[in-house]
């Protein structure tokens, strides 16, 4: 019999990618999805059992070696608050994404092609889980592939409502795989330098290293590793990708992928700049601070003045991510406690409020047939409850007291004032002053505006949209007045990783 | 001189990868573009397999001695580049997969492969901020 405790951390990889194969054979009707609830909703039972085993334990990190082979040389998955953390956060919106999906799918998607819509789907799920979880730096590379081709098939999945979809999968799948390529790269010139693949391991060679900050192969692999990461998590410049992904992607893809796969991007930067090269390197050695913080801020600023000028409510949410994850990437990068403490609970807030938001966009597309600020005008008559969950998602962008998104930015700049870097804390009013123009724009067509069109017919979204959609954004907002569990996660997360431990 | 000379595998890994990132950027080809994209990543290929490289390395065959121990045959290639190499092929091929499977539907949604048509049709549907 499987010992279910004993072999916990590599189940919440196993289930999904095995259910993921079986969903292909679940044939049409409402079984695919079915299926993908039950396989979602059980990674997700297993991921809460990781992180109260671990929290039970007391210890630091759980490891587990695959195959019982040595961590040297077989792989290691190891789980420590912080990926205990991000896989709760995956796996979670991972489910509740699936159960929103079916109506959704269902009207997006033609009808013989639901079971593997599902399968790829699942995938994608197991390729973000599987990258959070293991300590092996190359299986990283291997499940970050599993999850980008999978993104790009779901992204694709689009072209039957409009064809642009296409053509936005095949740039993010070039600009996706170059930028693979390059963590690839980066990956193997650390392998010349300490001769293992162990996340662990190739943090204690590197600092047994006496030329660490001179020796030019591992300034080459931080090079590479900098760049192709900024490409995966959507960094300003390098996001040029996303919005047109996120635009055409189908409504449930769109939800999922705000909701975790830059945010899955983010974790792996954590990873590889605090765990492996360590804090003294990435943030002391290294010039980051001055080019880490400068992207952030420039993405801040002219991703939510984009966002402004954007005529259709789903690609400026869009935008409005890419200058979101310039708050995450400006928190980590200050490499203080409160900075990176900042930048965890952020992934997180931002992540229920993206998510919930992409999912009411998506009742109104199912409701209206489209997201263009046409089709949203006057709808808080039609839809209060959907048109609600998106300006209360609105108000946690912005940064709105009571709100998730207010904790974030308030440790944020307690971090930049910590560090002496006032100017951050400018960026970060000016970009909540922007967020506050675009969903103000949003509010104004919802609630100010005269319904035409399919939209003075629309009635409320079903009930099986509704509740997702609200379960995300009442989350959004209950982790916005009782911040005890994540600022608690967070703040401690952020010490150990500050304390060098990968 | 010979310095330069001795790690030529490196400047084709060099070379190759440049190529094909050359390609990517400008080929306006839909198709091209994925060629380079392959180009680039067997590239890297060279680059982990130069790596694994031993002076006078030979295969890593281990056999029996005559007191029954275990033993290499002589110095021998770090096996694991070529065996990660091996995964990031099928990665590759996957990719390549994926990206001419978008290319065939790009065909039959716009009845073109060239980037600079496909950008034109997109303009004439509306597309604000191409």
């Amino acid at each position: 019999m499987l010992d279910i405790q004993a072999n916990l951390p590599v189940l919440i990889v196993l289930t999904p990618l095995l259910g993921g194969i079986i969903a292909t054979f679940t044939g049409r009707g409402v079984l695919p999805w079915l299926w993908s609830s039950i396989v979602t909703g059980a990674t997700f039972a297993l991921t809460i059992q990781m992180m109260m085993t671990l929290l039970g334990s007391g210890e630091p990190f759980i490891s587990y070696e695959l195959g019982n082979w040595p961590k040297w040389w077989g792989i290691e998955y190891r789980v420590d608050l912080l990926n205990a953390f991000i896989l709760l956060v995956v796996a979670g919106i991972g489910f509740i994404t699936t159960v929103y999906a079916r109506l959704s799918v269902q009207d997006e998607i033609p009808n013989d092609r639901h079971n593997v819509f599902y399968a790829v789907w699942i995938l994608a799920i197991t390729g973000l889980l599987g990258i959070t979880i293991t300590g092996d730096a190359f299986n990283v590379y291997v499940l970050l592939e599993i999850s980008s081709l999978t993104v790009y098939a779901l992204i694709a999945m689009g072209k039957d409502r409009d064809r642009r979809a296409l053509t936005a999968s095949l740039r993010y799948l070039i600009l996706g795989s170059v930028g693979a390529s390059f963590i690839l790269l980066g990956i193997g010139y650390l392998m010349m330098v300490t001769g293992t693949l162990n996340m662990e391991d190739m943090h204690s060679q590197l600092l047994r290293m006496p030329d660490l900050d001179t020796n030019r192969t591992v300034l080459v692999a931080f090079a590479f590793l900098v760049v192709g990461l900024s490409l995966k998590m959507a960094l300003y410049p390098l996001h040029m990708w996303l919005p047109k992904a996120y635009t055409y992607a189908p409504s449930a893809v769109s939800a999922l992928l705000a909701a975790t796969a830059t945010k899955v991007g983010v974790y792996m930067a954590f990873r590889f700049l605090f765990g492996i090269f360590g804090v003294g390197f990435s943030f002391y050695a290294m010039p980051s601070h001055f080019v880490l913080l400068g992207m952030a801020s420039l993405g801040i600023i002219f991703s939510s003045l984009t966002a402004i000028r954007q005529t259709n409510a789903k690609s400026l949410l869009a935008y409005s991510s890419v200058g979101q994850i310039g708050y995450i990437v400006a928190g980590f990068s200050l490499a203080n406690a409160n900075g990176v403490a900042g930048s965890i609970v952020h992934i997180f807030n931002h992540a229920v409020t993206k998510g919930g938001m992409f999912m009411a966009l998506g009742a109104i597309a199912y409701r209206v047939g489209g997201t263009d600020m046409k089709h949203l005008r006057g709808l808080g008559k039609r839809m209060p409850l959907t048109a609600g969950a998106l300006a209360l998602g609105g108000l946690g962008l912005i940064g709105f007291p009571l709100t998730a998104g207010f904790i974030s930015k308030w440790y944020l700049v307690s971090g930049a004032l910590d560090a002496g870097m006032w100017q951050l804390a400018v960026v970060v009013l000016i970009g909540s002053l922007f967020a506050l123009v675009y969903v103000w724009k949003i509010i104004e067509a919802l609630f100010f505006g005269e319904p035409t069109g399919r939209t003075a017919e629309a009635t409320e979204a079903p009930l099986s949209m509704l509740i997702p959609i609200w379960v995300l954004i009442g989350l959004s907002i209950y982790f916005g007045v009782d911040t005890s569990f994540t600022a608690d996660v967070a703040t401690r997360a952020a010490s150990s990783l500050l304390g060098g431990l990968p | 001189m010979t310095e330069l000379l001795g790690i030529y595998n490196y400047w084709i890994y060099i070379i190759l990868m440049m190529i094909g990132f050359y390609g990517v950027i400008a080929k306006k080809n839909l198709v091209k573009q994925a060629i380079a994209l392959g180009l680039f990543q067997t590239g890297i290929f060279l680059f982990y397999i130069s790596m694994a490289v031993v002076d006078d390395g030979t295969a890593p065959i281990w056999t029996t001695v005559g007191d029954g121990a275990m033993k290499a045959l002589g110095p021998y290639d770090n096996p694991l580049p070529h065996v990660l190499i091996l995964t990031a092929i099928v990665v590759s091929v996957s990719v390549l997969a994926v990206a001419l499977a978008i290319i065939i539907n790009i065909q039959w949604a716009y009845g073109t492969v060239e980037y600079d048509e496909i950008t034109e049709l997109e303009r004439e549907e509306g597309d604000a901020d191409a």
